[in-house]
């Protein structure tokens, strides 16, 4: 699990100080554009867990990011900010339920089926706030406050400051990561992985498949809508789009681009692709055509679908076994890892 | 409802079913027998209708655009095997997944290059535009019939392709067991290049017929995708029958649904899913 | 649980009887009947060895027994209750644990950590996901013994694909003991094994002999003879002798129905 060994560790320590560092001299753009980045660390970090470590390929994920944003909207009073405390575990809550009910369902399907059922089931709830009223239709809903974050009568963040909003963002996506990580150590998260590789082997030997494989999703769903929250606060706005197709889609490239069943790589991916989509559809640099900036996306993953399957994490962790090789006490798990791959 | 309206939208929700056919079954096919799951099927629905459009205002006929589309669509299928899936047959969905969707992006991109990103209308042939009268005020337009007989028409000539050619035990033989039907002589990668540009050519054909009645506009591609997942879904993977029955459940459960329900309209075919999925998991149809 | 209950409850029954048997357990494919109204007993302490032609039924037999397939007819008798139509899981939980005639492991894990694996499997703890998966002293010590029993306590931390097939084959059975069965199902252990690695096979299945019911699918008739207390012959789905293995060797139903009769028998 901790891949890469020495050198990732290291390379993974002075990402975290750059991002710590990173509002004291970026300008407010480049804040909110990485606090969104980081918020869509956490989004495809959630799907990883599907993905990457029990080998459930989601292409509805979106439905999770949606669900959070329509949650906090319709939960929150309208002309008054309501308290993070409440607000945050009540969607995830929700998020959970919804994933618990659909999960029961999808969960009885496999492979091809799993990809097509997954992205039904999120489109249903498109339509679900795209027919309906429930949610403003295809307009959405505004949301004027964010939410207060106070201990007793002291604000502990404002969140409408950007700074505030961003270490909160940071601090929490640093807590997935470690969450997720202790997790996936732990002897459920061994059974995740070898469901993944051989579901019918783990039933002969008595574990209850479903049931691992539910509990991972319901805690996927929890965690997507973790991030579709934070991202309704970041915008204060919601519409069935945060639920579309294109979204469930996105993040799955994050996951892969970045390099599946590393958690760190999906991070990389979320800034590798949200970096991408900025730089193409530059002006600047592209004139007329970065209008048509998608074309460039579309031709890149592809790229990336033929020559690079382990993501940019493969790369990293090549890297990381050669400056590892060097040192005269190799990790022992960057050599396990050689043959995971 | 009254009868005649009840006619018009049996036949309005047949029409739809069967024009989704088109495109589900070669994605069915290409799912069953190629074992690859194409994101961008819809992009080819959107294809065949911005040719429609475009070549109808260059020969002044719809006839003409089609015939011209289809042999480019063919060519397009051909290419895109031979460049890209053929490579990703033995690889992870999920990397076919990440081709496919970005070949998507592509598609729509040139779209938007080519075409620009306008809505267009495309003219029904002099020759059908007109309604057959059924009450005083109520009529049906011949086109949406001529629409249905030829998809009737496609689905039967698949149906003798499937069960009494060549090419047909071949695809047989193909998607029961790869390596008996290579031991056989039977040279797989044709077969396997013909029903993918087979299946790009339905979905596009399905565009090109259907761009009368649906106009043609950017992004059309998506919502025909998904919808043709869930026929998929239903009917069960690789079975054209099923697509087929699939089809026209959703076809009509949509249609009656949109005039009955119209507020929850969209989540009918979605809660006809879960509900073919508590029952059989696998679909309703196996295999072929 | 209920299935550590009836397991302790399986473990208690004095010795002697059947520990499992079935009772005209059918399974049909459409038409096909690939096992047909078979009724076998499995003993503590005794290797019941299932011999017969490809395309008997005998892989279908033990699918039937672990729950990989759910019978058609008939019934499954163990511990007091009927196993038949129970799903994988829950039939390993129970103390029946099964090893496969293809290889059947977790390739990128070590030794250990595919015994590990199959350990933890109805540990109690299993779903204490905030300690790290080596930290349980208990599951750590089930997956040493299961290694050492089965001849692979040297190979503890290789990854599991650069194991030579004979390995592979302990390794498949170091799992299957990692969950601490009471019943053993040996689907063609020996499948593609050289002569060395055979024997020493044999060997390991003498030793387990002792404290498990074993049932024994195997076409090395020489290995069967080694090891089986009892012997059953099917053909075409059905049971055609069984008994003790020299009674069975000589009976003329199995010498004429037997595909290459005398020799293959006699080895």
């Amino acid at each position: 699990m901790r891949a890469g060994g020495r050198f990732l560790n290291l390379a993974l320590l002075l990402a975290l100080a750059g991002l710590i560092a990173f509002p004291l001299a970026g300008s407010t753009f480049y804040t909110q554009l990485f606090t969104k980045i980081m918020i869509m660390a956490i989004f495809a970090m959630s799907l990883d867990l599907l993905v990457g470590y029990t080998g459930l390929i989601s292409f509805g994920h979106a439905a999770f990011y949606g669900l959070a944003g329509y949650a906090l909207a319709l939960m929150v009073p309208k002309y008054e900010a309501a308290s993070l405390w409440w607000t945050l575990p009540a969607t995830m809550t929700v998020c959970a339920a919804f994933a618990l009910v659909t999960g029961a369902l999808v969960l009885r399907t496999r492979g091809i089926f799993f990809i097509m059922v997954t992205l039904a089931f999120a489109q249903m709830l498109f339509f679900v706030f795209h027919d309906t009223k429930i949610g403003g239709g295809s307009d959405g809903i505004y949301i004027y406050n964010k939410p207060h974050l106070r201990l007793g009568e002291t604000a502990l963040l404002d969140l409408e400051k950007l700074e505030h909003f961003y270490y909160l963002v940071l601090a929490l996506m640093v807590l997935v990561f470690l969450l997720l990580r202790r997790l996936l150590g732990s002897t459920f998260g061994r059974a995740l992985v070898g469901i993944k590789e051989n579901e019918h082997r783990m039933r002969a030997l008595g574990f209850p498949a479903f049931r691992y494989k539910l509990a991972a999703y319901v805690l996927s769903g929890a965690l997507g809508g973790l991030s579709g929250y934070l991202a309704a606060v970041q915008f204060g706005f919601v519409n069935p789009e945060i639920i579309s197709w294109h979204q469930s889609g996105a993040v799955l490239m994050m996951v892969i681009l970045g390099g599946m069943g590393t958690l760190y790589g999906p991070v990389i991916g979320a800034f590798a692709f949200v970096l991408m989509q900025e730089l193409f559809s530059n002006q600047a640099w592209f004139g007329a055509y970065a209008k048509h900036w998608q074309l460039a996306m579309g031709l890149a993953i592809i790229l990336v679908a033929v020559y690079l399957p382990r993501g940019l994490a493969g790369l990293l962790q090549k890297t990381g076994h050669k400056a590892d090789a060097g040192e005269p006490a190799a990790d022992a798990d960057g050599t396990q890892e050689g043959a995971h791959g | 409802m009254d009868l005649a309206f009840f006619l018009i939208q049996l036949l309005n929700g047949l029409q739809y079913g069967l024009l989704l056919f088109l495109v589900a079954s070669g994605l069915t096919l290409i799912f069953g027998i190629m074992g690859i799951i194409n994101l961008a099927h819809g992009s080819f629905y959107m294809l065949g209708a911005y040719l429609a459009w475009s070549l109808a205002s260059m020969t002044n006929s719809l006839v003409a655009a089609i015939a011209l589309g289809v042999v480019l669509t063919v060519l397009l299928g051909i290419a895109l095997e031979w460049l890209l899936i053929r490579h990703f047959y033995e690889r992870d969905h999920l990397y076919q997944v990440l081709l496919t969707y970005g070949l998507i992006l592509v598609f729509e991109e040139m779209r938007s290059v080519i075409w620009g990103d306008d809505v267009h209308g495309v003219p029904v042939p002099d020759l059908l535009a007109y309604s057959i009268p059924l009450t005083e005020n109520l009529s049906y337009p011949v086109y949406r019939l001529v629409i249905s007989a030829v998809c009737l028409l496609l689905a039967l000539a698949m149906y003798l392709l499937i069960a009494r050619t060549c090419l047909g035990m071949m695809i047989r033989a193909g998607s029961s067991n790869r390596e008996m039907a290579q031991s056989l002589g039977i040279n797989i990668k044709l077969v396997y290049m013909l029903i993918f540009a087979l299946g790009v050519a339905l979905a596009g054909f399905a565009g090109m017929i259907n761009a009368p009645l649906s106009s043609v506009f950017p992004n059309m591609g998506g919502g025909v995708l998904i919808i043709c997942f869930v026929v998929v879904v239903i009917g069960g993977i690789g079975s054209v029958k099923g697509a087929m029955v699939a089809s026209l459940l959703i076809g009509l459960a949509e249609t009656f649904g949109q005039v009955l329900v119209p507020e929850v309209a969209g989540m009918i075919v979605y809660l006809l899913m879960a509900a073919v999925l508590v029952w059989r998991p696998e679909g309703l149809f196996r295999k072929l | 649980m209920a299935e550590r209950d009836s397991a302790a409850a399986v473990a208690a029954a004095p010795g002697g009887g059947a520990i499992l048997s079935t009772v005209g357990l059918t399974r049909r494919f459409g038409g096909l009947l690939a096992v047909n109204d078979v009724s076998i007993d499995l003993r503590v302490g005794e290797v019941h060895a299932v011999i017969g032609p490809n395309g008997a039924g005998k892989t279908t037999l033990t699918n039937l027994l672990s729950g990989d397939l759910a019978p058609s007819a008939g019934e499954i008798r163990y511990g007091g209750g009927n196993l038949a139509g129970l799903p994988s899981h829950r039939i390993s939980r129970m103390g029946i644990g099964r090893s496969y005639q293809k290889t059947n492991i977790f390739l990128p894990f070590t030794v250990f950590e595919n015994c590990r694996l199959a350990a933890q499997s109805r540990a109690p703890h299993a779903w204490r996901v905030f300690h790290r998966a080596g930290s349980f002293a208990d599951i750590n010590r089930q997956a040493e013994e299961a290694m050492a029993a089965a001849g692979l306590a040297g190979r503890r931390e290789r990854v599991a694909a650069t194991l030579s097939h004979g390995e592979q084959r302990q390794l498949e059975i170091a799992m299957c003991l990692a969950t601490r069965p009471r019943v053993l199902l040996l689907d063609e252990p020996l499948a593609g094994m050289g002569p060395h690695e055979s024997a020493s096979m044999v060997e390991l299945i003498k030793k387990l002999t002792a404290g498990h019911a074993i049932m024994l699918i195997e076409h090395d008739m020489d290995a069967v003879f080694a090891v089986a207390q009892r012997l059953t012959v099917m053909v075409n789905g059905e049971v055609i002798e069984s008994g003790a293995p020299e009674d069975v060797r000589n009976s003329p139903a199995v010498q004429l129905a037997y595909l290459g009769g005398e020799d293959s028998l006699h080895g």
